[in-house]
């Protein structure tokens, strides 16, 4: 249960407006006892404000507010798409719609693939326990009153089943057209024991854009997630990843963010079996009006288990970033392996990054460690670098994929590490310093 | 090849001056040396010749191959042929060895004109030359310099220093933290660079260096001026005596 502080009543008025007219989707079926019992659970929270803690150093009222502020179209020219290289099931929806003729046919061995909306309409036993529920959960002890209204309102989503090795990635490529798409999308993955996944994700998907993504993680399965965050700099998107880990199984999360005027990405991970591993990484580069969020929280409930918090940010003209990670140690929860590093490279000095470690432990055998730093590039390496002959934009840009390089070394598919390199290196160079 | 005139140095950040009117030629083909005390200023010299910032150039000027150094960024000073061996390398996490090389070559060679060596010719051009140096395999797959041990950083520099052939070499106590061993390779990777059309400047307390890398003229540095000049002899002076006649002589 959520306990909540009495609400104010700017956070009802708040709330409300946001729901007023909202209707739950179409032909909910069995999903409309979860889709209230979320309505519930943001009745209970509130929309959040910028007065929450958990909201200090980021605007939440853009990312619901209606109506949704209008975002451009960005036009990346000839360039080709992320992901374009790779072999992998693609699933596309535009402004949050599903378009099946833009895509691939969903047959996977060893993968079931269908969409939400249909999936609410039959008895699907495994679907209703993920529905919502890891949403839930994740809601102790920090409220995401964001993802109980995703829960609530997303009309369709992608929904995946893997029983075996997936031979191929799932890739669900979001594309904006719509200059005032508001778009909620909501999936649901379950991996069987045993089973692996790589899921890619890749476009702007709206002009904003509120997804949840629950991940049941079974016994010895394992789960690969790569995602870049569209380029439109102006769209605004608020994500929740909610992942539940049984014992020896893996799950690594990794996310591009490129530009985007407003992009909050939380993670929730929770370690129910004995010898799991979470790695959850990013890198995000900014210029300009960019803000960008990650809020991490893991919670280790079981033994022996190793989570890794990885993330980097390199800001410019005025960008900001902000990083607030959890690690939390339930009684019990011995010889558990904590790591979390977040930093940042501040390329000017209208740039500022704002971090919060956080640690809290109940069980005594324990190893967890973080740090955070926020810097310039180191004019001695720079220094170093052109004394061979690179030239001083070149060598800027070297040291900036340098300082990345720990998140992207999280990517654990050569191909894929390949791929987002490159679009980290088209960032630099498009966003080198003039003269 | 490099002429210094009257060149006088300051620090940027305080009314400090450290090179105080040095004069020094070095002509293509020739070795020299040049040696002095702690703090006499041979690293600021050669970090001026590079091109570092921090420093102002208060007087003189430097010529190298008939361009105003000076006036060069550091890139345009490697591309033009001239390549310090730094006295404390730098590592940099995250920039493979390779991959800085090569950039380092062919940033080089796009500045000169000429074209991008392919993969295949750089892998066996620096495999070759890692070979001489017996530098590993391993280390050259390693990020720039990260764990190398004092000594390896050392054979590294000089490893860049073949594969970017420059016309100009200036070595900062490269002997410094070598083993004997050590010291033999970096003086038979220098030794093979030597050549009518090469010049070299080499910064070191030792007569040891010097045995292997025989130079024609050795100049003594103190107090931010070149003191004396003369051959070979004067290092071996400077080994058997100290600093304190030759100072006492030119004061
Ligand atoms: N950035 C700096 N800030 C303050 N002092 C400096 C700086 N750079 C050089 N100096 C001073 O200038 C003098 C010359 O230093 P430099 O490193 O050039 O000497 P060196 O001849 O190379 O000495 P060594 O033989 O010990 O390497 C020293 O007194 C040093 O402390
Ligand atoms: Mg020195």
């Amino acid at each position: 249960m959520v306990a909540v502080a009495k609400l104010t009543p700017q956070k009802i008025a708040a709330t409300e407006a946001r729901l007023e007219g909202a209707t739950l989707p179409e032909g909910a079926g069995w999903a409309r006892a979860a889709r209230e019992a979320a309505l519930e659970r943001l009745r209970a929270t509130g929309l959040p404000a910028r007065r929450d803690e958990y909201w200090r150093y980021t605007k939440p009222e853009p990312l619901y507010e209606l109506p949704a502020p209008r975002a451009a179209v960005f036009d990346a020219g000839g360039e080709a798409p992320v992901f374009g290289e790779i072999d992998r099931v693609k699933l596309v929806f535009v402004d949050g719609v599903f378009d099946p003729d833009a895509s691939d046919e969903p047959s996977l061995a060893g993968v079931e693939i269908a969409r939400l909306s249909e999936v609410t309409q039959a008895d699907i036993h495994w679907a209703k326990d993920l529905f919502g529920v890891l949403e839930a959960r994740g809601q102790s002890p920090v409220p995401r009153p964001l993802a109980a209204l995703n829960t609530a309102l997303a009309p369709d989503g992608v929904v995946i089943r893997v029983t075996g090795k997936a031979e191929k990635p799932v890739s669900l490529i979001y594309l904006h057209r719509d200059e005032s798409s508001d778009a909620m999308l909501h999936h649901l993955v379950r991996l069987e024991p045993g089973a692996e996944l790589t899921l890619l994700e890749n476009g702007p998907a709206a002009a904003r854009f509120n997804k949840v993504l629950e991940v049941d993680v079974a016994d010895g399965a394992r789960f690969h997630h790569v995602r870049a965050q569209g380029r439109d700099h102006e769209r605004l998107a608020a994500t929740h990843i909610f992942a539940r880990l049984g014992q020896e199984s893996t799950f690594k999360s990794f996310t591009l963010t490129a530009n985007g005027r407003l992009t909050r990405n939380e993670t929730v991970v929770e370690f129910t079996g004995d010898d799991a591993v979470a790695h959850v990484a990013g890198a995000a580069v900014g210029d300009g009006d960019f803000h960008h969020d990650d809020t991490i929280f893991i919670t280790h409930g079981a033994e022996r288990c190793e989570s890794r918090q990885v993330f980097k940010k390199v800001l410019r003209g005025g960008a900001m970033g902000v990083f607030q990670g959890k690690i939390l140690v339930k009684p019990g929860a011995q010889k558990t392996d904590g790591y979390q590093i977040s930093q940042a490279l501040l390329l000017d000095e209208g740039s500022a990054f704002r971090a919060k470690p956080e640690l809290e432990i109940y069980a005594d055998d324990v190893a967890c460690s973080h740090g955070s730093t926020t810097g310039a590039i180191d004019e001695t390496l720079l220094f170093y670098l052109r004394a061979r002959g690179i030239p001083l934009e070149e060598a800027r840009g070297l040291l900036i994929l340098a300082f990345l390089a720990e998140a992207i070394e999280e990517i654990e598919d050569e191909a894929l590490a390949a791929d987002i390199t490159a679009r980290l290196e088209a960032w630099i160079r498009r966003h080198r310093r003039a003269g | 090849m490099l002429e210094i005139r009257n060149l006088h140095v300051k620090l940027e950040e305080e009314d400090k001056e450290i090179l105080k009117g040095v004069d020094l030629t070095v002509e293509a083909g020739r070795v020299h040396a040049i040696m002095g005390p702690n703090g006499s200023g041979k690293s600021t010299l050669s970090y001026v010749l590079a091109g570092r910032e921090g420093y102002e150039v208060t007087e003189g000027e430097v010529l190298f191959l008939g361009q105003n150094l000076l006036e060069m960024e550091p890139e345009e000073r490697a591309a033009a042929g001239l390549f310090l061996a730094f006295q404390y390398p730098v590592e940099i996490p995250g920039v493979g060895n390779m991959t800085f090389l090569r950039t380092a070559l062919n940033a080089q060679r796009k500045a000169r004109g000429e074209p991008e060596i392919s993969a295949a010719d750089f892998l066996k051009l620096v495999r070759e030359k890692a070979r001489a140096l017996k530098i590993d395999a391993d280390m050259l797959k390693r990020p720039v310099n990260v764990g190398f041990s004092g000594g390896e950083k050392k054979r590294n520099e000089i490893l860049q220093m073949a594969v970017l052939e420059p016309k100009l070499c200036i070595l900062d106590e490269t002997d410094s933290g070598l083993d004997v061993d050590a010291m033999r390779l970096v003086a038979e990777g220098v030794n093979a660079l030597r050549s009518p059309d090469r010049g070299f400047l080499v910064i070191t307390h030792y007569q040891r260096l010097l045995d292997h890398i025989v130079p024609d003229v050795v100049h003594i540095m103190a107090d931010g001026r070149i003191v004396k000049t003369g051959g070979p002899e004067l290092a071996l002076e400077v080994e058997k005596n100290g600093y304190a006649d030759i100072l006492k002589e030119v004061a």
